[in-house]
């Protein structure tokens, strides 16, 4: 057995597990502990399994096991000038590759280097049964079968362990370059819209008091030109940026209830957006709102997003998005297909899952 | 069914549609039928019962809730374009054709997003977008014809998914119906929706979960400039490194393709392209983006390929020369097709690295079999189409491409690819399923149809081989002594 390997180990423990009806909690670099709701259940500690196991530049894809450190990974890709278009957060902690696809979240990259999904390409999974089972593949373009390893994005981990996962990577932008535009939030709402609407090499576009951030990621002749277009001043750089990411900025430092709201871009301030950082050129918000769960989710859905309750919740709102009965059917047959015992991190995104 | 019981259902059938179809809408006259009798793989025809044509998301739901309560079977149909049999009719079933939903619902310049009906031509989207300066990026070579609702259901590709990826990375919704006939949203306005992604569930899933009845898909700004460079090679094997050079200098092409001399003959005898006729193979590389960028990328993307070996490189002085470069390429299907009555459109992925080995191993299968074979390979996401020349009009040789076709799609996946990049597996690589998948595995895919399908009824018997079929088929192919599906018996 090659070293980081602990598949086996692994398949026995969720085997055992599913015999004995044992809910199990599934443990990568927890860096993500505090996101969804809590899971009583033996920990099913999945960082031993680690390492890259294949990578070949000129082919654009890497593969590593769940538990490999997402730092790991980037250095890697660094090393060899490409780099992971999500820009996945670990927050206050080290992220594991497998917790970053499993949790599906994003960095400010997101609307144009894509969500962990779309730059998955397949995985070997351990479902609830203990069984190992290869979906997708190691190639950009697969489309025998059901996309079955995509739906492991953003399932946390509800539906199988990722015990390697493959990814499509990228080149890394040769030049980089950071700037902050003074306008106030609906001004700058436009502006992201307008430049969203342009072929800017944009990579980020976020608002915060009054400021609107915007990165350029290219190559150098065009990230100059764009640079020189949009004006503006020197940014924080990526101070600024990975401070967003891992939610590092003073916005982020706050006991009180912190939403996610997932929107059309050009969504305009709803009334719930009282205290707001507009991210993913108006695609993601992050709000403090005095108004109630309820009062907030149905403003989302009128205009086709959703809400997320994503930190401080009080234990009884439930964390995510209500779904309508047909799709609350489709999630409940899909476990069962899955994890028939519904030991598999249960209650960890929905309470009938 | 025989074919007296077959007419029988017909006439209890078609009343029961037409009470929630107009009338002339539910088809059941022969001659009605037979221009459905097959989609773009037009070696397997099957007559359906009958054909239905809703003309509004309400009555494709009463045409789903009538075929449950009655368990019929229902295949989805767009445009008819596909290459793998997907939309081939069930004899006893209906064939649902989305044509007259062909509505744009609305272009939203601000949030760069459409909303359109399935039966809408996935070029027309573009052609909408064009006033506002944005675009639909996925480009199937049939993107004249082809309908989105059908590009969902095949995960649809194109010449530009390296860097603008496949439908599944450029969708922000859909509106399905289930085979109960009820109605559910999947993702949403936003870049992602609550719960599991059904959307990429659904994407590629080829009709068998559901009937997409309404696609929200994500706007690009158009590029401001694209430029081409043509390299010719005097071996495979270097335009397969050269491809690699590219990657590993940091650019991302829009484009990517090879031609191998087969393929370039035919295409140049066809459009005179201006390709050098003599080259083992070229390579057609675009990069696009702001103007400055073009004219960096393209400086960059010569210099590798004449450092790989190209023996000449030529870039597009302008966009009659650039379209010119391309109309060789995009014509190369119909340009083969003018040298032999008949060809077989394979679709393998491969990872690149692995090229010169599977085009060795082609050439000796078309040297076996004594059918020529053309290559016409996406280059950049590693995603082959050999062509197979034959003649359905000699005995045996659509079996022989067949066989083939089967053998170069087995070694894909022992390279570690896949038996279908974008055409999908439908009726025709069904057989293949078996070699890429174990039974617990494709005993998954079915379990998870019937969590939206449980009386089977959406595009029965396609995408997935059952258990029993893999096994007479598997037995032909045991691989290092490892008999598959071992449990089962064989006949």
């Amino acid at each position: 057995m090659a070293e980081g390997d602990i598949e086996q180990a692994l398949a026995d423990q969720v085997r055992d597990a599913a015999e004995r009806g044992q809910p199990l909690k599934l443990i990568g670099l927890n860096s993500k502990s505090f996101y969804g709701h809590a899971v009583e259940g033996e920990p099913l500690q999945l960082s031993g399994h680690s390492g890259i196991t294949r990578y070949e530049p000129t082919e654009l894809v890497l593969s590593a096991r769940g538990g490999t450190p997402v730092p790991e990974i980037e250095a890697a890709l660094a090393e060899n000038g490409q780099m992971l278009t999500f820009e996945p957060p670990g927050f206050d902690h080290t992220a594991s590759l497998g917790g970053a696809i499993a949790s599906g979240l994003g960095g400010p990259r997101r609307p144009w280097g894509g969500a962990p999904r779309d730059q998955l390409l397949g995985m070997t999974l351990l479902d609830g049964r203990g069984r190992i089972l290869h979906f997708g593949g190691e190639v950009m373009k697969n489309v025998a079968g059901y996309d079955l390893s995509r739906l492991m994005a953003g399932a946390l981990g509800t539906l199988g362990a990722l015990l390697e996962v493959s990814i499509k990577v990228l080149p890394a932008p040769t030049a980089e370059r950071s700037l902050v535009l003074e306008l106030p939030r609906e001004r700058a709402l436009q502006k992201m819209r307008e430049l969203a609407r342009q072929p800017a090499p944009l990579s980020a576009a976020c608002h915060l008091d009054d400021r609107l951030h915007i990165r350029l990621s290219g190559n150098s002749a065009s990230v100059a030109a764009w640079e020189n277009q949009i004006g503006g001043d020197v940014g924080d750089g990526e101070d600024f940026w990975q401070g967003l990411r891992n939610h590092r900025l003073r916005f982020f430092q706050s006991e009180r209830p912190l939403w996610r709201l997932s929107l059309p871009p050009a969504t305009s301030r709803l009334d719930c957006e009282q205290q707001v950082l507009t991210d993913w050129a108006g695609s993601q918000r992050w709000v403090y709102s005095s108004s109630s769960a309820m009062e907030i989710r149905d403003e989302v859905a009128k205009v086709g997003g959703h809400a997320i309750l994503f930190r401080h919740g009080d234990g009884k709102i439930p964390i995510f998005h209500p779904l309508d009965p047909v799709r609350e059917r489709l999630h409940c047959g899909l476990k069962k297909t899955f994890d028939p015992q519904a030991i598999l991190n249960p209650g960890h995104q929905y309470a009938s899952i | 069914m025989n074919e007296i019981e077959r007419n029988k259902q017909r006439d209890v059938l078609a009343p029961k549609l037409r009470k929630v179809v107009d009338g002339p809408h539910v088809l059941s006259l022969a001659e009605e039928l037979k221009p459905y009798e097959c989609d773009g793989l037009a070696a397997y025809r099957v007559m359906p019962l009958l054909v239905v044509l809703p003309g509004s998301v309400a009555e494709v739901q009463a045409v789903l809730r009538v075929c449950h309560a009655e368990g019929i079977a229902v295949v989805a149909r767009g445009a008819g374009t596909g290459l793998s049999g997907g939309a081939l009719p069930n004899e006893d079933g209906i064939l649902l054709s989305l044509a007259r939903l062909n509505r744009i619902i609305s272009i939203e310049p601000e949030n760069c997003c459409a909303r359109v009906q399935p039966g809408v031509r996935n070029l027309a989207i573009s052609e909408a977008a064009k006033p506002h300066g944005l675009y639909y990026a996925p480009d199937p070579s049939s993107q004249i014809a082809c309908s989105i609702g059908g590009n969902v259901a095949e995960n649809a590709g194109g010449v530009h998914c390296l860097k603008y990826g496949l439908t599944v990375n450029n969708l922000l919704g859909v509106e399905m119906i289930t085979i109960e006939g009820e109605r559910v949203t999947l993702g949403g306005g936003g870049l992602d929706g609550p719960g599991y992604d059904l959307l990429a569930l659904i994407t590629g899933s080829e009709g068998m979960l559901g009937v997409v009845v309404e696609v929200m898909v994500k706007l690009l700004p158009i590029p401001q400039r694209a430029q081409v460079a043509l390299a010719a090679f005097d071996e495979v094997e270097i335009a397969g490194q050269a491809v690699a050079d590219i990657i590993a200098a940091g650019i991302l092409p829009a484009g990517l393709e090879m031609m191998d001399n087969p393929s370039l003959r035919a295409a140049e005898d066809f459009v005179h392209a201006g390709y050098p006729t003599d080259a083992a193979a070229i390579l057609l590389c675009e990069v696009d983006g702001g103007s400055e960028e073009v004219s960096e990328d393209i400086a960059k993307v010569r210099q590798r390929l004449l450092d790989s070996g190209a023996r000449e490189v030529r870039t597009a002085s302008d966009e009659t020369e650039r379209a010119r470069f391309w109309a060789g390429r995009k014509a190369a299907f119909p340009a083969v097709g003018r040298i032999s009555p008949d060809y077989y459109c394979m679709d393998g992925t491969i990872p690149r690295k692995h090229l010169p080995r599977v085009l060795r191993e082609i050439a000796r299968y078309s040297e076996e079999s004594g059918l020529r074979v053309a290559n016409v390979f996406h280059a950049g996401d590693g995603n082959l189409h050999p062509l197979i020349l034959y003649d359905a009009n000699n005995s045996g040789e659509l079996e022989l491409a067949e066989e083939v076709g089967g053998r170069i799609l087995e070694l894909c996946v022992e390279v570690g690819g896949t038996i279908t990049g974008e055409h999908g597996v439908g009726l025709e690589k069904i057989n293949q399923m078996c070699a890429q998948f174990s039974p617990e595995e494709l005993q998954m895919f079915h379990d998870v149809k019937a969590v939206f399908d449980a009386k089977g009824l959406l595009n029965p018997g396609k995408a997935i081989p059952t258990l029993n079929r893999c096994a007479e088929f598997g037995a032909m192919h045991v691989k290092a002594g490892d008999l598959r599906f071992p449990h089962l018996e064989r006949f």
